[in-house]
Protein backbone atom coordinates (compact mmCIF):
# COMPACT_ATOMS: atom_id res chain seq x y z
CA UNK A 1 0.00 0.00 0.00
CA UNK A 2 1.33 3.54 -1.19
CA UNK A 3 2.00 6.55 1.63
CA UNK A 4 -1.13 8.06 0.24
CA UNK A 5 -3.20 5.16 -0.67
CA UNK A 6 -2.99 4.22 3.53
CA UNK A 7 -3.42 8.37 4.08
CA UNK A 8 -6.91 8.37 2.35
CA UNK A 9 -7.84 5.24 4.25
CA UNK A 10 -7.00 6.52 7.27
CA UNK A 11 -9.49 9.58 6.63
CA UNK A 12 -12.05 7.06 5.81
CA UNK A 13 -11.62 4.96 8.73
CA UNK A 14 -11.56 8.45 10.71
CA UNK A 15 -14.51 10.19 8.74
CA UNK A 16 -16.84 6.87 9.54
CA UNK A 17 -15.87 6.81 12.91
CA UNK A 18 -16.97 10.30 13.10
CA UNK A 19 -20.01 9.60 11.64
CA UNK A 20 -20.94 6.45 13.69
CA UNK A 21 -19.89 9.06 16.58
CA UNK A 22 -22.49 11.59 15.60
CA UNK A 23 -25.23 8.75 15.66
CA UNK A 24 -24.74 7.42 18.82
CA UNK A 25 -26.80 8.17 21.59
CA UNK A 26 -26.43 11.69 23.73
CA UNK A 27 -25.21 10.62 27.76
CA UNK A 28 -27.69 9.28 30.13
CA UNK A 29 -28.07 12.34 31.95
CA UNK A 30 -28.58 14.25 28.49
CA UNK A 31 -31.31 11.81 27.81
CA UNK A 32 -32.83 12.53 31.33
CA UNK A 33 -32.96 16.06 31.27
CA UNK A 34 -34.24 15.81 26.93
CA UNK A 35 -37.44 13.15 28.38
CA UNK A 36 -37.96 16.02 31.49
CA UNK A 37 -38.49 18.68 28.22
CA UNK A 38 -40.10 16.74 26.46
CA UNK A 39 -42.85 15.96 29.03
CA UNK A 40 -43.14 19.39 29.74
CA UNK A 41 -43.24 20.07 25.89
CA UNK A 42 -45.67 17.43 25.64
CA UNK A 43 -48.64 18.28 28.30
CA UNK A 44 -50.82 20.45 29.28
CA UNK A 45 -53.02 21.88 32.06
CA UNK A 46 -56.49 20.22 31.96
CA UNK A 47 -59.25 21.20 34.64
CA UNK A 48 -58.08 20.19 37.79
CA UNK A 49 -55.42 17.87 35.85
CA UNK A 50 -52.53 21.18 36.61
CA UNK A 51 -48.79 20.95 35.03
CA UNK A 52 -47.34 20.68 38.85
CA UNK A 53 -48.16 17.09 38.60
CA UNK A 54 -44.68 16.80 36.52
CA UNK A 55 -42.86 18.37 39.29
CA UNK A 56 -41.93 15.60 40.99
CA UNK A 57 -40.70 15.33 44.78
CA UNK A 58 -37.51 13.23 46.22
CA UNK A 59 -39.28 10.61 45.85
CA UNK A 60 -41.35 10.28 42.47
CA UNK A 61 -37.62 10.97 41.41
CA UNK A 62 -35.89 8.31 42.68
CA UNK A 63 -38.50 5.61 42.22
CA UNK A 64 -38.95 7.09 38.54
CA UNK A 65 -36.19 4.56 36.88
CA UNK A 66 -36.12 0.43 36.34
CA UNK A 67 -33.59 0.04 39.15
CA UNK A 68 -34.95 0.94 42.50
CA UNK A 69 -32.67 3.67 44.27
CA UNK A 70 -30.01 3.37 46.63
CA UNK A 71 -30.66 2.02 49.92
CA UNK A 72 -29.47 5.35 51.43
CA UNK A 73 -32.25 7.22 49.35
CA UNK A 74 -34.92 5.03 50.36
CA UNK A 75 -34.26 5.15 53.89
CA UNK A 76 -34.24 9.10 53.57
CA UNK A 77 -37.60 8.68 51.64
CA UNK A 78 -38.92 6.20 54.35
CA UNK A 79 -38.05 8.58 57.39
CA UNK A 80 -39.22 12.03 55.54
CA UNK A 81 -42.32 9.94 54.88
CA UNK A 82 -43.13 8.95 58.47
CA UNK A 83 -41.97 12.61 59.74
CA UNK A 84 -44.98 13.70 57.57
CA UNK A 85 -47.89 11.17 59.27
CA UNK A 86 -50.69 13.18 60.67
CA UNK A 87 -51.97 11.07 63.57
CA UNK A 88 -55.63 11.24 63.56
CA UNK A 89 -57.01 13.78 65.97
CA UNK A 90 -57.91 12.90 69.48
CA UNK A 91 -56.31 9.25 69.04
CA UNK A 92 -59.59 8.11 66.96
CA UNK A 93 -57.95 5.85 64.59
CA UNK A 94 -61.58 4.14 63.30
CA UNK A 95 -64.74 5.35 61.66
CA UNK A 96 -67.50 3.01 60.18
CA UNK A 97 -66.54 0.05 58.06
CA UNK A 98 -69.66 0.03 55.69
CA UNK A 99 -68.51 3.90 54.65
CA UNK A 100 -64.70 2.27 54.56
CA UNK A 101 -66.32 -0.69 52.00
CA UNK A 102 -68.14 1.98 49.87
CA UNK A 103 -64.89 4.41 49.77
CA UNK A 104 -62.82 0.78 48.54
CA UNK A 105 -65.32 0.46 45.89
CA UNK A 106 -64.96 3.73 44.43
CA UNK A 107 -62.00 4.51 42.41
CA UNK A 108 -63.11 8.02 41.24
CA UNK A 109 -61.36 11.35 41.66
CA UNK A 110 -58.25 13.50 40.38
CA UNK A 111 -58.84 13.06 36.87
CA UNK A 112 -58.63 16.11 34.35
CA UNK A 113 -62.89 15.10 34.19
CA UNK A 114 -63.48 15.42 37.79
CA UNK A 115 -64.80 19.23 38.52
CA UNK A 116 -62.83 19.21 41.93
CA UNK A 117 -60.15 17.91 43.95
CA UNK A 118 -61.80 18.17 47.20
CA UNK A 119 -61.21 14.89 49.15
CA UNK A 120 -64.83 14.68 49.77
CA UNK A 121 -65.61 13.52 46.14
CA UNK A 122 -62.62 10.72 46.12
CA UNK A 123 -62.82 7.09 46.15
CA UNK A 124 -59.86 4.99 47.81
CA UNK A 125 -59.27 3.16 44.89
CA UNK A 126 -58.69 0.19 47.21
CA UNK A 127 -60.34 -2.55 45.20
CA UNK A 128 -58.36 -1.79 41.98
CA UNK A 129 -55.33 -3.80 43.29
CA UNK A 130 -56.54 -5.84 47.12
CA UNK A 131 -58.46 -8.50 47.74
CA UNK A 132 -60.45 -6.96 50.53
CA UNK A 133 -64.11 -7.98 51.70
CA UNK A 134 -65.27 -11.51 50.29
CA UNK A 135 -68.20 -10.62 48.58
CA UNK A 136 -65.87 -8.66 45.97
CA UNK A 137 -64.78 -10.78 43.57
CA UNK A 138 -63.74 -8.00 40.81
CA UNK A 139 -60.33 -7.27 42.67
CA UNK A 140 -56.97 -6.46 41.21
CA UNK A 141 -53.63 -8.23 42.64
CA UNK A 142 -51.22 -5.24 42.48
CA UNK A 143 -51.25 -4.99 45.99
CA UNK A 144 -51.50 -8.08 48.92
CA UNK A 145 -54.78 -9.95 49.96
CA UNK A 146 -55.95 -7.87 52.71
CA UNK A 147 -58.87 -10.47 52.93
CA UNK A 148 -58.59 -11.18 57.00
CA UNK A 149 -56.04 -8.17 57.64
CA UNK A 150 -57.18 -7.59 60.95
CA UNK A 151 -58.13 -11.08 62.25
CA UNK A 152 -54.83 -12.26 60.45
CA UNK A 153 -52.54 -9.69 62.49
CA UNK A 154 -54.18 -11.00 65.86
CA UNK A 155 -56.65 -7.68 66.15
CA UNK A 156 -59.44 -8.95 68.55
CA UNK A 157 -59.82 -5.00 69.97
CA UNK A 158 -58.44 -2.20 68.52
CA UNK A 159 -58.55 -0.47 71.96
CA UNK A 160 -56.56 -3.08 73.30
CA UNK A 161 -52.60 -2.09 73.76
CA UNK A 162 -50.92 -4.68 71.90
CA UNK A 163 -53.46 -3.88 69.07
CA UNK A 164 -51.79 -0.33 69.14
CA UNK A 165 -48.52 -1.34 66.57
CA UNK A 166 -50.67 -2.65 63.92
CA UNK A 167 -53.08 -0.08 64.39
CA UNK A 168 -50.30 2.22 63.86
CA UNK A 169 -49.16 1.11 61.40
CA UNK A 170 -51.71 0.71 59.04
CA UNK A 171 -53.11 4.45 59.33
CA UNK A 172 -49.52 5.49 58.80
CA UNK A 173 -49.94 3.24 56.02
CA UNK A 174 -52.58 4.41 54.68
CA UNK A 175 -51.65 8.39 55.41
CA UNK A 176 -48.06 7.84 53.53
CA UNK A 177 -47.17 4.85 51.93
CA UNK A 178 -44.00 5.38 51.42
CA UNK A 179 -42.83 5.83 54.97
CA UNK A 180 -42.65 1.77 54.73
CA UNK A 181 -41.65 0.88 51.46
CA UNK A 182 -39.74 3.96 49.57
CA UNK A 183 -41.33 3.14 46.20
CA UNK A 184 -44.58 1.68 47.14
CA UNK A 185 -46.97 1.60 44.46
CA UNK A 186 -50.22 2.44 46.86
CA UNK A 187 -50.87 6.53 46.80
CA UNK A 188 -50.15 8.34 49.49
CA UNK A 189 -53.52 9.00 50.71
CA UNK A 190 -53.15 11.36 53.38
CA UNK A 191 -50.01 12.97 52.41
CA UNK A 192 -51.43 13.85 49.29
CA UNK A 193 -55.04 15.00 50.10
CA UNK A 194 -56.73 12.34 48.24
CA UNK A 195 -58.44 11.50 51.23
CA UNK A 196 -59.22 13.34 54.39
CA UNK A 197 -58.90 12.06 58.24
CA UNK A 198 -62.78 10.61 58.33
CA UNK A 199 -62.42 8.88 55.30
CA UNK A 200 -59.44 6.93 56.19
CA UNK A 201 -61.12 6.13 59.39
CA UNK A 202 -63.42 4.16 57.76
CA UNK A 203 -60.63 2.49 55.55
CA UNK A 204 -59.32 1.41 59.02
CA UNK A 205 -62.48 0.00 60.26
CA UNK A 206 -63.13 -1.77 56.71
CA UNK A 207 -59.38 -3.34 57.33
CA UNK A 208 -59.46 -3.38 61.32
CA UNK A 209 -62.96 -3.77 63.17
CA UNK A 210 -63.45 -7.13 63.93
CA UNK A 211 -67.34 -6.46 62.87
CA UNK A 212 -65.81 -5.79 59.73
CA UNK A 213 -66.57 -8.46 56.56
CA UNK A 214 -63.12 -8.57 56.44
CA UNK A 215 -62.30 -10.28 59.16
CA UNK A 216 -64.97 -12.82 59.77
CA UNK B 1 -69.61 -2.78 31.78
CA UNK B 2 -68.26 -3.64 34.91
CA UNK B 3 -71.64 -4.57 36.67
CA UNK B 4 -71.57 -6.81 33.35
CA UNK B 5 -68.91 -8.06 33.83
CA UNK B 6 -70.23 -8.55 37.50
CA UNK B 7 -73.30 -10.44 36.14
CA UNK B 8 -71.25 -12.79 34.40
CA UNK B 9 -68.65 -13.74 37.17
CA UNK B 10 -71.91 -14.56 39.34
CA UNK B 11 -73.27 -17.12 36.35
CA UNK B 12 -70.08 -18.41 35.84
CA UNK B 13 -67.70 -18.48 38.96
CA UNK B 14 -68.34 -19.96 42.46
CA UNK B 15 -68.04 -17.86 45.35
CA UNK B 16 -64.83 -19.09 46.90
CA UNK B 17 -62.55 -16.16 46.43
CA UNK B 18 -59.87 -18.43 45.99
CA UNK B 19 -61.49 -20.58 42.93
CA UNK B 20 -63.29 -16.89 41.53
CA UNK B 21 -59.98 -15.78 41.26
CA UNK B 22 -59.62 -18.35 38.73
CA UNK B 23 -62.54 -19.02 37.22
CA UNK B 24 -63.28 -15.36 36.86
CA UNK B 25 -60.51 -14.66 34.38
CA UNK B 26 -61.95 -17.80 32.60
CA UNK B 27 -65.22 -16.48 32.73
CA UNK B 28 -63.94 -13.10 30.83
CA UNK B 29 -61.94 -14.95 28.00
CA UNK B 30 -65.04 -17.21 27.34
CA UNK B 31 -66.91 -13.59 27.16
CA UNK B 32 -64.01 -12.16 24.84
CA UNK B 33 -64.40 -15.54 22.45
CA UNK B 34 -68.47 -15.06 22.00
CA UNK B 35 -67.63 -11.01 20.94
CA UNK B 36 -64.78 -12.10 19.04
CA UNK B 37 -66.85 -13.71 16.70
CA UNK B 38 -67.90 -10.53 15.12
CA UNK B 39 -65.64 -7.70 15.25
CA UNK B 40 -67.07 -4.46 14.26
CA UNK B 41 -63.82 -2.99 13.96
CA UNK B 42 -64.43 -4.55 10.40
CA UNK B 43 -66.78 -1.69 9.79
CA UNK B 44 -64.48 1.28 10.59
CA UNK B 45 -61.99 -0.77 8.68
CA UNK B 46 -64.24 -0.57 5.78
CA UNK B 47 -64.18 3.32 6.33
CA UNK B 48 -60.86 3.55 6.36
CA UNK B 49 -59.81 1.88 3.35
CA UNK B 50 -62.73 4.28 1.54
CA UNK B 51 -61.24 7.33 3.39
CA UNK B 52 -58.21 6.30 1.73
CA UNK B 53 -58.95 6.30 -1.48
CA UNK B 54 -61.44 9.24 -0.79
CA UNK B 55 -60.02 12.87 -2.76
CA UNK B 56 -60.49 14.91 0.06
CA UNK B 57 -59.48 18.12 1.83
CA UNK B 58 -58.48 21.53 0.29
CA UNK B 59 -56.40 19.60 -2.57
CA UNK B 60 -58.99 17.26 -3.17
CA UNK B 61 -56.15 14.50 -3.20
CA UNK B 62 -56.32 11.48 -1.72
CA UNK B 63 -54.48 9.58 0.71
CA UNK B 64 -52.70 6.77 -2.05
CA UNK B 65 -49.38 8.45 -2.26
CA UNK B 66 -48.96 9.09 2.02
CA UNK B 67 -45.92 7.09 2.19
CA UNK B 68 -46.07 5.19 5.56
CA UNK B 69 -42.56 4.15 6.05
CA UNK B 70 -42.41 1.29 3.21
CA UNK B 71 -42.56 3.80 0.34
CA UNK B 72 -45.93 6.20 -1.24
CA UNK B 73 -48.84 3.76 -1.50
CA UNK B 74 -47.47 0.64 0.79
CA UNK B 75 -49.81 -0.30 3.53
CA UNK B 76 -49.50 -3.91 3.63
CA UNK B 77 -47.02 -4.75 6.56
CA UNK B 78 -46.55 -0.75 7.64
CA UNK B 79 -48.47 -0.53 10.65
CA UNK B 80 -46.17 -3.12 12.59
CA UNK B 81 -43.08 -1.52 11.51
CA UNK B 82 -44.21 2.66 13.38
CA UNK B 83 -43.47 4.58 14.87
CA UNK B 84 -40.51 4.98 13.19
CA UNK B 85 -38.44 7.48 11.61
CA UNK B 86 -39.38 9.84 8.41
CA UNK B 87 -36.35 11.71 6.39
CA UNK B 88 -39.18 14.28 4.88
CA UNK B 89 -40.29 15.65 8.71
CA UNK B 90 -37.05 14.38 10.59
CA UNK B 91 -38.93 13.24 13.09
CA UNK B 92 -40.18 9.79 14.36
CA UNK B 93 -43.27 9.17 13.67
CA UNK B 94 -46.57 6.64 14.81
CA UNK B 95 -49.15 5.96 12.77
CA UNK B 96 -51.38 9.19 13.75
CA UNK B 97 -48.75 11.52 13.07
CA UNK B 98 -47.49 9.95 10.17
CA UNK B 99 -51.41 10.15 8.80
CA UNK B 100 -51.71 13.54 10.08
CA UNK B 101 -48.68 14.63 8.01
CA UNK B 102 -49.81 13.11 4.96
CA UNK B 103 -53.60 14.79 5.61
CA UNK B 104 -51.66 17.80 5.89
CA UNK B 105 -49.33 17.62 3.01
CA UNK B 106 -51.35 15.45 0.10
CA UNK B 107 -55.16 16.77 1.58
CA UNK B 108 -54.58 20.31 2.19
CA UNK B 109 -56.40 19.71 6.18
CA UNK B 110 -55.28 21.22 8.93
CA UNK B 111 -53.15 18.76 11.13
CA UNK B 112 -53.14 21.32 14.36
CA UNK B 113 -56.80 21.77 14.38
CA UNK B 114 -57.29 18.01 13.92
CA UNK B 115 -55.56 17.40 16.79
CA UNK B 116 -57.11 19.63 18.68
CA UNK B 117 -60.48 18.22 17.62
CA UNK B 118 -61.62 15.74 20.49
CA UNK B 119 -61.71 11.95 19.98
CA UNK B 120 -64.90 10.31 18.26
CA UNK B 121 -66.15 13.39 16.66
CA UNK B 122 -64.93 14.81 12.93
CA UNK B 123 -61.81 14.43 11.50
CA UNK B 124 -60.79 12.33 14.61
CA UNK B 125 -63.43 10.09 13.35
CA UNK B 126 -61.93 9.95 10.31
CA UNK B 127 -58.08 9.42 11.63
CA UNK B 128 -59.47 6.19 14.23
CA UNK B 129 -61.02 4.64 10.78
CA UNK B 130 -57.99 5.44 8.81
CA UNK B 131 -55.83 4.02 12.08
CA UNK B 132 -58.20 0.52 12.07
CA UNK B 133 -57.75 0.32 8.10
CA UNK B 134 -53.88 0.32 8.30
CA UNK B 135 -53.80 -1.55 11.34
CA UNK B 136 -56.21 -4.45 9.56
CA UNK B 137 -53.37 -4.24 6.46
CA UNK B 138 -51.00 -6.26 9.43
CA UNK B 139 -53.26 -8.01 10.83
CA UNK B 140 -51.03 -11.51 11.61
CA UNK B 141 -47.77 -9.58 11.00
CA UNK B 142 -45.27 -9.53 13.75
CA UNK B 143 -44.19 -6.41 15.29
CA UNK B 144 -40.85 -5.30 14.10
CA UNK B 145 -40.13 -1.78 14.53
CA UNK B 146 -36.81 -0.40 13.17
CA UNK B 147 -34.28 1.03 14.95
CA UNK B 148 -31.01 1.60 13.03
CA UNK B 149 -31.27 5.75 13.06
CA UNK B 150 -30.06 6.94 15.95
CA UNK B 151 -33.20 9.13 16.20
CA UNK B 152 -35.19 5.71 16.27
CA UNK B 153 -33.10 5.06 19.44
CA UNK B 154 -32.99 8.08 21.16
CA UNK B 155 -36.89 7.94 21.35
CA UNK B 156 -36.82 4.87 22.34
CA UNK B 157 -34.55 6.14 25.34
CA UNK B 158 -37.31 9.15 25.61
CA UNK B 159 -40.37 6.31 25.66
CA UNK B 160 -38.63 4.72 28.50
CA UNK B 161 -37.90 7.39 30.91
CA UNK B 162 -41.58 8.48 30.04
CA UNK B 163 -42.25 4.81 31.35
CA UNK B 164 -40.77 4.93 34.35
CA UNK B 165 -42.07 8.51 35.18
CA UNK B 166 -43.91 8.68 38.90
CA UNK B 167 -45.77 11.39 39.29
CA UNK B 168 -49.39 13.33 39.79
CA UNK B 169 -51.49 12.96 42.87
CA UNK B 170 -51.12 9.03 43.11
CA UNK B 171 -47.49 8.78 42.37
CA UNK B 172 -48.26 6.54 39.46
CA UNK B 173 -46.26 5.86 36.18
CA UNK B 174 -46.79 3.50 33.13
CA UNK B 175 -44.94 0.81 34.86
CA UNK B 176 -47.22 0.98 38.39
CA UNK B 177 -49.46 -0.88 36.23
CA UNK B 178 -47.87 -2.22 33.34
CA UNK B 179 -44.44 -2.72 34.84
CA UNK B 180 -44.82 -6.51 36.03
CA UNK B 181 -46.08 -10.47 35.02
CA UNK B 182 -49.62 -11.53 35.99
CA UNK B 183 -51.33 -8.60 37.85
CA UNK B 184 -54.56 -7.32 37.27
CA UNK B 185 -56.70 -4.32 38.00
CA UNK B 186 -60.18 -5.56 39.15
CA UNK B 187 -60.51 -8.14 36.70
CA UNK B 188 -58.37 -6.80 33.94
CA UNK B 189 -55.18 -8.55 32.96
CA UNK B 190 -52.37 -5.75 32.83
CA UNK B 191 -49.73 -7.14 29.95
CA UNK B 192 -46.24 -6.29 30.98
CA UNK B 193 -45.29 -3.69 28.49
CA UNK B 194 -41.53 -3.36 29.44
CA UNK B 195 -40.98 -6.57 27.14
CA UNK B 196 -43.11 -8.54 24.57
CA UNK B 197 -46.12 -9.19 26.55
CA UNK B 198 -46.99 -12.23 24.00
CA UNK B 199 -48.87 -12.19 20.16
CA UNK B 200 -51.75 -9.94 20.28
CA UNK B 201 -51.40 -8.37 23.97
CA UNK B 202 -50.63 -4.83 24.58
CA UNK B 203 -48.86 -2.41 21.67
CA UNK B 204 -49.86 -5.26 19.02
CA UNK B 205 -53.92 -5.20 20.07
CA UNK B 206 -54.25 -1.32 19.57
CA UNK B 207 -56.14 0.45 17.46
CA UNK B 208 -59.35 -1.95 19.13
CA UNK B 209 -63.12 -1.49 19.03
CA UNK B 210 -64.13 -1.53 22.96
CA UNK B 211 -67.72 -3.05 23.58
CA UNK B 212 -68.30 -1.44 26.49
CA UNK B 213 -68.29 2.26 24.91
CA UNK B 214 -69.29 1.07 21.44
CA UNK B 215 -66.15 3.06 20.14
CA UNK B 216 -62.72 2.63 17.99
CA UNK B 217 -60.03 3.43 20.17
CA UNK B 218 -56.85 4.52 18.62
CA UNK B 219 -53.26 3.80 20.54
CA UNK B 220 -53.21 7.48 20.84
CA UNK B 221 -56.99 7.37 22.72
CA UNK B 222 -55.89 4.61 24.61
CA UNK B 223 -52.56 6.36 25.72
CA UNK B 224 -54.76 9.24 26.59
CA UNK B 225 -57.02 7.48 28.77
CA UNK B 226 -54.02 5.59 30.63
CA UNK B 227 -52.98 9.25 31.57
CA UNK B 228 -56.29 10.09 32.55
CA UNK B 229 -56.37 7.57 34.99
CA UNK B 230 -52.42 8.30 35.70
CA UNK B 231 -54.20 11.24 36.85
CA UNK B 232 -51.54 13.44 35.05
CA UNK B 233 -52.29 16.50 32.71
CA UNK B 234 -53.45 16.01 29.29
CA UNK B 235 -51.51 15.08 26.89
CA UNK B 236 -51.37 16.20 23.25
CA UNK B 237 -52.26 14.60 20.40
CA UNK B 238 -50.00 12.76 18.69
CA UNK B 239 -47.21 15.01 21.28
CA UNK B 240 -43.60 13.30 21.24
CA UNK B 241 -44.31 11.30 24.83
CA UNK B 242 -47.14 9.57 23.40
CA UNK B 243 -44.63 8.91 20.48
CA UNK B 244 -41.69 7.94 22.48
CA UNK B 245 -43.70 5.29 24.67
CA UNK B 246 -44.99 4.04 21.12
CA UNK B 247 -41.59 3.37 20.29
CA UNK B 248 -40.68 1.70 23.55
CA UNK B 249 -43.53 -0.11 24.01
CA UNK B 250 -43.22 -1.39 19.86
CA UNK B 251 -39.92 -2.11 20.31
CA UNK B 252 -40.17 -4.15 23.44
CA UNK B 253 -43.04 -6.21 21.73
CA UNK B 254 -40.26 -7.19 18.85
CA UNK B 255 -41.59 -10.54 17.57
CA UNK B 256 -45.58 -10.52 18.78
CA UNK B 257 -48.20 -10.95 16.44
CA UNK B 258 -50.30 -8.01 15.98
CA UNK B 259 -54.21 -8.45 15.82
CA UNK B 260 -55.26 -5.13 15.52
CA UNK B 261 -57.57 -4.10 15.77
CA UNK B 262 -58.97 -6.13 18.60
CA UNK B 263 -61.96 -6.33 20.54
CA UNK B 264 -61.72 -5.57 24.02
CA UNK B 265 -64.57 -5.21 26.39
Amino acid sequence: MSKNKFKSLALIVVGTAAVVGCASLPSSAELDAQAQAMLKASFREEGIATMQRLDQDLGQKACSGAEAPSEAVSKQIEAESLASVKWPTGGQYLGDWKEGEKLAQNGRGMTWTDKSADPKGNGASCYNCHQIGPAEVSFGTIGPSLYNYGKLRGVKDVADPASAPIVQYTWGKLWNSKAYSACSNMPRFGHMKLLDEEQIRHLMALLLDPRSPVNQ
Amino acid sequence: MRRGWLALCVALCSAAPALAQKTAADGIAEYRKLLADGNPAELFEAKGEDLWKQKRGPKNATLQACDLGKGPGVVKGAFVELPRFFADTGKVQDLESRLLTCMSTLQGLDAAAIAKTPFGRGEQSNMEALAAWVASESRGARMNLPQGHAEERRMYEMGKRAFYFRGGPMDFSCASCHGTEGQRIRLQDLPNLTKNPGDGIGFAAWPAYRVSSGELWSMQRRLNDCFRQQRFPYPGYASDVTVALGVYMGVNAKGAESIAPAIKR
